[in-house]
């Protein structure tokens, strides 16, 4: 089987990529080491939709986050992806950062957003009455939104899949020969014929990019910490609440989550490990004190899980994306924080790369939409339409109707963590208390590694 | 939309005995909600014996006959997996059932009877990676007894509470091998022939001052670090049941207008099991975690009492009512707050209390600063404390307070 394109790596980069080429024409296959998409990188972030307020003038980055947020608001309906509009505050806690406030808003009106201005405390405190009384000044960024991490990627892939594109996922690419038509993959599930590679290998970019050259740059795993707090706490806070950065850190961030939950976060460590995205007591204890330093009445809200996500940072502070057309490969590596936002935008430009060097791309007009399931609480759930059949998961109200969909989509779950992340079961204030025993029996035969064995 | 006499939420030992207490009683017009497809609460999993005792004219029985007992005895009608959402004043409580979708149901009272959960990794901050295999005592019952599946096949338990070696028992019955139970403290929390039970009649080791500090492995667990006795140590196992540390299921309470008590996390009652919603009741281990069933089941027949009063209007108003407070090391005391105007025909209210550690000493019962009652006590965190509080004078209180005085 030969292929015009394969892209390496099931993130939110591969996922729109594959999408992106596919609504383009190409025959594309999306590789995953994985046992589902957004197995690595793409499995934890801030689930932010960035504007770039921020973003460094005349970069890729930027272009990226700009187009890739003008297409979710395009696509989001005929996708039924979530939009939960919050508007971010950037708020200032002492004197010193509030001196810095007119540069961000300078920044943010050069970086083309119009609508960034500076808030006086009164203002703040209308707004957001539970924050601390010592936050002096904001900067309000209106279009800073939140958005469903894991189903918009879902979506990419389904919508790729529709236009012809195959997925392989529990597959790890090992090694790669150059022939004249292109390239011959071997991968531990047998060998792929591919005339052009795109490496979106995230953490692994600069392993993946060693088979066409020595790699220019190296993955340093930069790990986030997150902590999440129980949905009545998401009453506390309107706006994202955003730290103003310091030389040292981008600092803590107090926001939403588009299923109804408040996260605190993240940390930023540096780590050799690529896949260890283990959490810290200690710095976890650090996060909710800081987030109770900003909101004094989290103090009395429950926290309902905790998680880690692995950013793969360069030593660049650009992303990493290029064309190697004499080695019929596209680079596409150090996206950091800003994929979830920027994966169309780095879509649209892989995909001008790709027609300028590789291969005509069609346009498509008329494409088929490939609706994903609602999982945000501001949205129609489910459980609020009759004739659900069964709640599975009491906290999150999934029903079985949601589980039984996800394993039996045209791409189902994986594993159990993929089943997690489609349904939401099991994420809940409980974390599987109550229905992790129904959950695997359902799954019982559907997962390849359904976590059941028959009792003697 | 329905209006009723007297909305139950929970079907549980406390929810079903209060619906038992009601129809007795002439109150008919009563409907117990149920989340689950089988009402009975947390005994239709727990395999063992022990249930039952002094409240059915039978021997003890296992939880799930315990749990058929209730249900078949409850006397109203009891709308299983029907799901609340949320309870608003004036007794709208917010349901949700698969064939209805989402509607609401009015009680002239509401009783609640939400029970408790134990505390997952996550809320303990656990460090290290997220493998499957990292679970409750509730959800292993759940494997064990409800699907018949094992989870994993070597695990260490951590905690010692009496749920621990029920723990131990379900894994036994599962054919898992418990490789060890952690305990961070000097002792283990359970009362004493627990651990004697653990070591010689199962071969399980009790680690006591051990200190569980990690998790690791990829997709399941591989193995787990502690600090015993200040060194670290790995141990290798491929699942951990986090026990007890139990807490109220207060998660439709915690967006409603109904207030919370910080020391048994559940919703601050007066003496007759009324929230701060003098139409809204509680009862059972919401109130506070953890009692037996045996308990709940008691709870559920006063609070049950006192809704009837509350139907014709034979309770105070709220106010005057006069605040309880405690001092450490005791962790809780409720009733939080007593509503004068007592008594009222039906058995004294109590005062019941825990303390968080070990502890002996005299504790005493103070009101308006003047020790109304004390007695000499040896106490542990999982044992129950219980105050007489018919002493209590009916009217003319500034003050109630609790204190142990430690030896």
């Amino acid at each position: 089987m030969s292929y015009d394109v394969a892209i390496i790596g099931a993130g939110v980069v591969g996922c729109a990529i594959f999408r992106r080429l596919c609504l383009g024409g190409a025959k594309a296959i999306l590789l995953e080491k994985g046992a589902d998409i957004l197995s690595g990188a793409s499995k934890g972030n801030s689930a932010m939709l960035h504007t770039g307020y921020d973003g460094a003038l005349d970069t890729l980055e930027l272009a990226c986050v700009r187009a890739g947020y003008a297409e979710y608001l395009e696509i989001r309906r005929h996708l039924n992806l979530p939009l939960l509009e919050t508007g971010g505050l950037l708020v200032a806690w002492n004197e010193a950062e509030a001196a810095q406030l007119p540069a961000i808003v300078e920044h943010a009106h050069r970086t083309g957003l119009a609508d960034v201005n500076v808030i006086e405390a009164a203002e703040l405190r209308r707004r957001e009455p539970h924050l601390a009384p010592t936050a002096v000044g904001a900067v309000s960024i209106p279009g800073e939104h939140i958005i469903d991490p894991w189903s918009p990627p879902l979506a990419y892939v389904l919508q790729g899949m529709a236009h012809g594109g195959e997925v392989r996922r529990r597959t790890e690419v090992t090694g790669g020969d150059r022939k004249l038509s292109g390239w011959r993959l071997s991968t531990s599930t047998g060998t792929i014929e591919t005339r052009v590679i795109v490496n979106a290998a995230g953490n692994y970019g600069d392993l993946v990019e060693a088979i066409a050259r020595p790699s220019p740059f190296r993955i340093t795993p930069r790990k986030g910490q997150f902590v999440v707090f129980d949905k009545p706490a998401a009453r506390l806070i309107h706006s994202s609440i955003l730290p103003v950065p310091t030389e040292r850190t981008k600092g803590v961030m107090v926001v939403r989550t588009a299923f109804g939950n408040l996260i605190v976060g993240p940390t930023a460590e540096d780590q050799e490990d690529r896949a260890d995205a283990a959490v810290d007591e200690a710095q976890l204890r650090t996060l909710i004190d800081a987030g109770i330093r900003k909101l004094p009445a989290l103090a009395g809200e429950t926290v309902t899980a905790a998680y880690a996500g692995l950013r793969p940072a360069t030593q660049f502070k650009d992303y990493q994306i290029e064309a190697l057309p004499d080695r019929a490969w596209i680079t596409v590596a150090g996206i950091r924080s800003t994929g979830l936002t920027g994966s169309l935008g780095i879509a649209r430009h892989v995909a001008g790369l790709y027609a300028q060097h590789f291969g005509r791309l069609a346009d498509n007009p008329t494409p088929i939409w490939t609706p994903v399931p609602n999982l945000a609480e501001h949205l129609p759930r489910p459980h609020q339409q009759r004739g659900y059949g069964e709640i599975v998961c009491h906290c999150e109200l999934v029903t079985r109707a949601e589980i039984d969909a996800a394993l039996a989509s045209p791409l189902p779950s994986g594993d159990l963590g993929g089943l997690k992340r489609r349904t939401r079961c099991m994420m809940g204030r409980c974390q599987g208390f109550y229905c992790s025993a129904r959950v695997a029996e359902l799954a019982a035969g559907r997962l390849p590694d359904a976590p059941l064995r028959s009792a003697a | 939309m329905s209006t009723h006499d007297v909305v139950i939420v929970g079907g549980g030992p406390a929810g079903l005995s209060a619906a038992r207490r009601l129809a007795v009683s002439g109150v008919r017009d009563v409907v117990v909600l149920e989340r689950e497809a089988e009402a009975g609460g947390i005994p239709r999993h727990c395999g063992h014996t022990g249930f039952g005792i002094g409240q059915f004219l039978a021997l003890p029985m296992s939880g799930p006959d315990y749990a058929r007992r209730l249900v078949a005895y409850a006397g109203v009608p009891i709308r299983t997996r029907t799901t609340v959402t949320a309870v608003e004043p004036g007794g709208r409580v917010h349901v949700t059932d698969p064939e209805n979708g989402p509607d609401v149901v009015i009680g002239r009272c509401v009783l609640l009877a939400t029970g408790i959960r134990e505390t997952p990794r996550s809320t303990r901050l656990v460090s290290g990676t997220r493998p499957w295999g990292v679970m409750t005592t509730g959800a292993l019952q759940q494997f064990a007894y409800l699907t018949n599946t094992m989870p994993f096949a070597r695990a260490v338990i951590v905690g010692t509470e009496l749920v621990s070696f029920s723990a131990l028992l379900t894994a036994r019955h599962a054919g898992i091998e418990i490789v060890a139970m952690l305990e961070e403290g000097e002792r283990i929390t359970a009362r004493k022939p627990g651990d004697w039970i653990a070591r010689r009649v199962f071969g399980v080791p009790v680690l006591t001052r051990t200190k569980l500090t990690a998790i690791r492995g990829a997709d399941r667990v591989e193995s787990v670090e502690v600090e015993r006795q200040g060194r670290r140590e790995t141990i290798a196992c491929d699942g951990v049941i986090f026990t007890g540390r139990f807490q109220p299921e207060t998660a439709i309470l915690r967006s409603s207008h109904i207030a919370l008590d910080t020391g048994t996390g559940g919703p601050a009652i007066d003496q007759y099991f009324r929230s701060s919603d003098l139409q809204v009741f509680a009862a059972g281990n919401l109130l506070r975690p953890v009692e037996t069933s045996g308990l709940c089941w008691a709870e559920g027949r006063m609070a049950a009492a006192n809704v009837i009063l509350g139907l014709k209007d034979k309770l105070p108003e709220a106010s005057p009512s006069v605040p309880v407070t405690y001092a450490a090391p005791l962790k809780y005391v409720y009733p939080q707050r007593f509503t004068v105007q007592m008594p009222i025909a039906g058995p004294p209210p109590l005062l019941r209390a825990r303390v968080s550690r070990a502890t002996r000493g005299r504790l005493r019962l103070l009101v308006d600063g003047r020790e109304l009652w004390s007695r000499r006590v040896s106490l542990l965190p999982e044992r129950r404390i219980s105050i007489p509080s018919d002493r209590l004078p009916a009217a003319g209180m500034r003050s109630i307070h609790v204190e142990l005085m430690e030896d």
